[in-house]
């Protein structure tokens, strides 16, 4: 199944798909190490709703959902077990 | 002189690296043109001393901020002899993205393997030697904080940059590979240096090399027509993204052998961030914090000791009252060592310093070079000057070190810690609605405390038109220095106008409202006509929690204390002689005792800027003495302690000239011993008749207008650019005298408010149809051009 990062529930993981979205930001999402095929775990909101904190390769970032929108992801299907074990 | 180059991502432990090698040889500025700050110092323990440089920490070389732009001109334009890559061990994919784009430049490259203590905590491994051999280039394991390994790193790095070295690339086997070598062998043939880095930067599309390349970017557009992608289409600058991680992934991560097999492991870091960043105790658990930090740099009243014991109906006893002050001077050395700690209620830590640093330092060295110019039998003007002038204006300028520092102390640790990047992370959402980011929270708010250290920490931004705005609303953050103005003719007004029935806390309470009001509008105003922006991007990385370190946090704070301390000896002092000519002489240059201050320069001119005040209530209307407000303004320049100060020095002033009954019952005795300031102001309103509105107005302008000196060359110095500076001045001065004038014009006249009202509705509604493209206004500058 495939959905953009922002519709991703806490603790749901997936692999990035595509990165839409324009220049400076798109390049700023691949230089940080969002790039096709990258495994991305949606950690957290904050408190107010907005940004998001996830961990991709292995380390903590934060966009807005503004931002999420733009990263196309397949979601991973052992996630919800993952979840579980937790 | 060898020159060695650090470079690596933020976080990765570069900061602590330099500070090892360089000592005390560091040395901070700023890059030219830009205020990112630039670090050079020397290394000393190799075979011959070498120069380092500290390149600004960064994630990639592409051409979209000023940090990657300085690091990549850097070391193409400057050549230096050998780049020190610091990868952080911890995070090895997203830094050896960096590494990827490094290699390939004609430099010699040595990899500092930093924070392999955190790694071999984990119970991980890394192949250093494998890595090495993949990457080809020497590897170094090194732990920045323990000063391991940093020997064998200078030493490979010194033997390094004997050698030369040809750019290499991990992206010759992808579909650019040809591509890449031929444009390559295109610019090679033009004998341009870097020629394989240029070729990848062209073949990405990268603005700035397009630019300085332009004959070779048809071999690129060319080639373009007839390649298309599967996923990518032929968007190149992705593809070039994407096959540096994939190469990442399938040749350099595998040296990394993991303890355990979970992907996302849960670490001592992230459990800690599940209570600091939660959903409900995150905000509460951060306005604690907070409280915490103005509470230890400020409090009079250390942890409410003072407060529980009057509940416990057991007070505190005050020095007086142990009979330890007479006079209102303590009774020997000992008893001021102890004043400085406690009276009545144990002082903070913050309040501490300070007291020490002022009262028994600065004021005795000042108040013995004091005693010596008196007794030198020099001219009295040379006195006055080197006493009043230059001694008590170093002495406003250095009052504030203490609490600048401990303020940057506390804020330095929030930085280190890694939590400053989750305050940005709560706040965000609360901030964009004003177009900036949450990061600008923190700035705004220090400026409570001081503007100085606020300015400073707008260096976090990372948009150069959030970052302008913020500095140029920070001094509508009431801060510590302005609190005297507030109380004294808050104070004033109750007792003149309200009999003593009243509450002078709630006047000073909504002045601060009002300065961010003012600071709000301000924003909004500025983010939607001349800063105009998109809201910066918050993609940020959240590093890990870790102890601050002492040694960081030491150097950082010298750094600012010599910074700081510069400035008061050279432009701020260069400004308060000034000043104090120009209010210590009269226009014939005859020399002025203090009361004389009617006669002086200063006054004369301040006359003339009377008039101009009045819209704001303390102007013409206020006749012979009304030039004391403007001249108080103006002192306030220098520092806002001044504008209380002044009141103090005019109020003995006209107590000689006019008689007491007219002076509201305040003799020239109450004026000098009375601390707040209060007297001075009742002597003030008596002698000019200034109305409740007008006090009000001169208190709101004293608040948003320009700040002190100190500020001041601040904010010149963090805008970095001359024009930015200028309009900020401007616009501080614009804005105070509109706030007064409103504040003054609907306190008098209340009708006046719907007449503001109109214009506010006027004015937004233009700037709203002006940005949906709706009016357009002429183009200025080519119409005078034309004529």
């Amino acid at each position: 199944m495939q959905k953009t990062l922002d519709q991703f529930a806490i603790g749901e993981q997936g692999i990035v798909v595509q990165v839409a979205g324009e220049g400076k930001i798109k390049r700023r999402l691949f230089d940080m190490g969002i790039t096709p095929g990258a495994e991305i775990l949606l950690r957290k909101r904050a408190p107010l709703g907005d940004p998001l904190e996830i961990t991709v390769r292995s380390y903590e970032l934060s966009l807005r959902i503004t931002e999420a929108q733009c990263i196309l992801m397949k979601v991973d299907n052992s996630t919800t077990a993952s979840e579980g074990k937790e | 002189m060898k020159r060695f180059a650090l470079a690596g991502n933020p976080n990765c432990g570069k900061t602590t690296l330099f500070n090892s090698l360089t000592g005390s040889t560091a040395h901070v500025g700023n890059w030219p043109g830009v205020t990112v700050d630039k670090r050079d110092g020397v290394y000393k323990k190799c075979a011959e001393p070498v120069a380092i440089v500290d390149l600004p920490g960064i994630y990639s070389l592409s051409p979209y901020t000023p940090e990657e732009v300085i690091a990549r001109n850097y070391i193409l334009d400057e050549k230096p002899d050998c780049v020190i890559n610091i990868v952080d061990a911890t995070n090895l994919e997203r830094n050896l993205y960096l590494t990827t784009q490094l290699l390939e430049m004609d430099v010699p490259i040595v990899i500092a393997l930093n924070m392999m203590d955190a790694v071999e905590r984990q119970g991980d491994k890394i192949d250093g030697k494998e890595l090495e051999r993949r990457l080809g280039v020497p590897v170094v394991k090194i732990s920045a904080l323990k000063e391991t390994g940093l020997q064998e790193l200078m030493d490979k790095a010194f033997n390094e940059s004997n050698k030369t070295r040809r750019g290499s690339t991990v992206l010759k086997d992808t579909k650019l590979g040809h591509l890449i070598g031929d444009v390559k062998i295109a610019l090679a043939g033009q004998n341009v240096d870097n020629p394989l880095f240029h070729a990848i930067k062209l073949v990405e599309g990268d603005e700035i090399e397009v630019a300085m390349h332009k004959e070779t970017v048809n071999m690129v557009e060319e080639f373009k027509a007839t390649f298309n992608d599967d996923i990518f289409g032929t968007d190149f600058e992705a593809l070039v993204a994407d096959g540096r991680y994939k190469y990442i992934s399938k040749y350099f991560a595998p040296v990394l052998t993991r303890k355990s097999k979970e992907k996302f492991q849960t670490t001592r870091s992230d459990k800690a961030d599940k209570v600091l960043t939660n959903r409900w105790a995150g905000i509460p658990i951060f306005l604690v914090i907070l409280f915490l930090i103005f509470h230890l740099t400020f409090s009079e009243n250390f942890l409410f000791v003072s407060t529980f014991a009057d509940w416990a109906g057991r007070p505190l006893p005050t020095l007086e009252d142990l009979g330890l002050v007479a006079e209102g001077e303590p009774i020997n050395y000992g008893v001021r060592w102890l004043a400085t700690i406690y009276d009545g209620a144990i002082f903070s830590p913050g309040v501490i310093v300070n007291n020490i640093w002022n009262d028994m330092l600065v004021g005795e060295l000042f108040g013995w070079i004091g005693g010596l110019v008196e007794g030198s039998g020099m001219a009295p003007w040379a006195v006055g000057l080197i006493n009043n002038g230059i001694i008590e204006g170093l002495g406003a300028v250095l009052s504030f070190l203490p609490p600048i520092l401990t303020l940057f102390l506390f804020f330095s640790i929030l930085e280190d810690s890694g939590y400053m990047a989750r305050i940005a992370f709560i706040l965000d959402r609360m901030f964009r609605r004003f177009g900036l980011s949450g990061r600008s929270f923190l700035p705004m708010i220090m400026g409570f405390g001081c503007s100085v250290p606020a300015m400073i920490n707008t260096r976090t931004l990372a948009d150069e038109k959030e970052r302008t705005a913020t500095v140029r609303v920070i001094p509508f953050f009431s801060c510590g220095a302005k609190l005297p103005i507030l109380t004294a003719v808050a104070g004033a007004i109750i007792v003149q106008f309200a009999k003593g029935n009243g509450n002078a806390d709630l006047i000073t309470y909504a002045m601060y409202l009002l300065g961010i009001v003012v600071a709000i509008v301000s924003v909004l105003l500025m983010r939607s006509t001349t800063l105009k922006g998109e809201t910066p991007p918050f993609i940020m990385e959240l590093p890990a929690y870790h102890a601050p370190q002492f040694k960081n946090l030491m150097a950082h704070l010298w750094d600012k204390t010599k910074h700081f301390v510069k400035k008061a000896f050279t432009i701020i002092l260069a400004s308060t002689i000034v000043i104090w000519v120009l209010t210590h002489f009269a226009f014939d240059w005859t020399f002025l005792q203090d009361e004389a201050i009617n006669d002086s320069i200063l006054a004369g001119l301040c006359k003339l800027l009377q008039p101009l005040f009045t819209p704001l209530g303390f102007g013409s209307q206020l006749g012979a003495y009304g030039w004391v407000f403007v001249l108080a303004a103006v002192a306030g320049l220098i520092a806002k302690e001044n504008v209380i100060s002044t009141f103090a020095t005019l109020g003995a002033c006209i107590i000689a000239v006019l008689d007491v009954g007219s002076l509201g019952g305040i003799t020239a005795e109450a004026i000098a011993t009375d601390d707040t300031g209060i007297s001075s102001v009742i002597a003030m309103i008596a002698a000019t008749g200034i109305t409740v509105p007008g006090l009000i107005s001169f208190i709101a302008f004293n608040m948003t207008t320009i700040p002190c000196f100190a500020a001041v060359g601040t904010a010149k110095s963090e805008l970095g650019n001359k024009k930015r500076f200028n309009w900020t001045l401007v616009f501080w001065l614009v804005a105070s005298y509109l706030v007064g004038a409103i504040v003054y014009t609907i306190g008098s006249w209340w009708w006046t408010l719907f007449i503001w009202l109109a214009v506010i509705g006027a004015v937004t509604t233009l700037i709203v149809l002006y940005n949906k493209g709706k009016i357009k206004l002429k183009p200025l500058k080519k119409m005078s051009k034309r004529s």
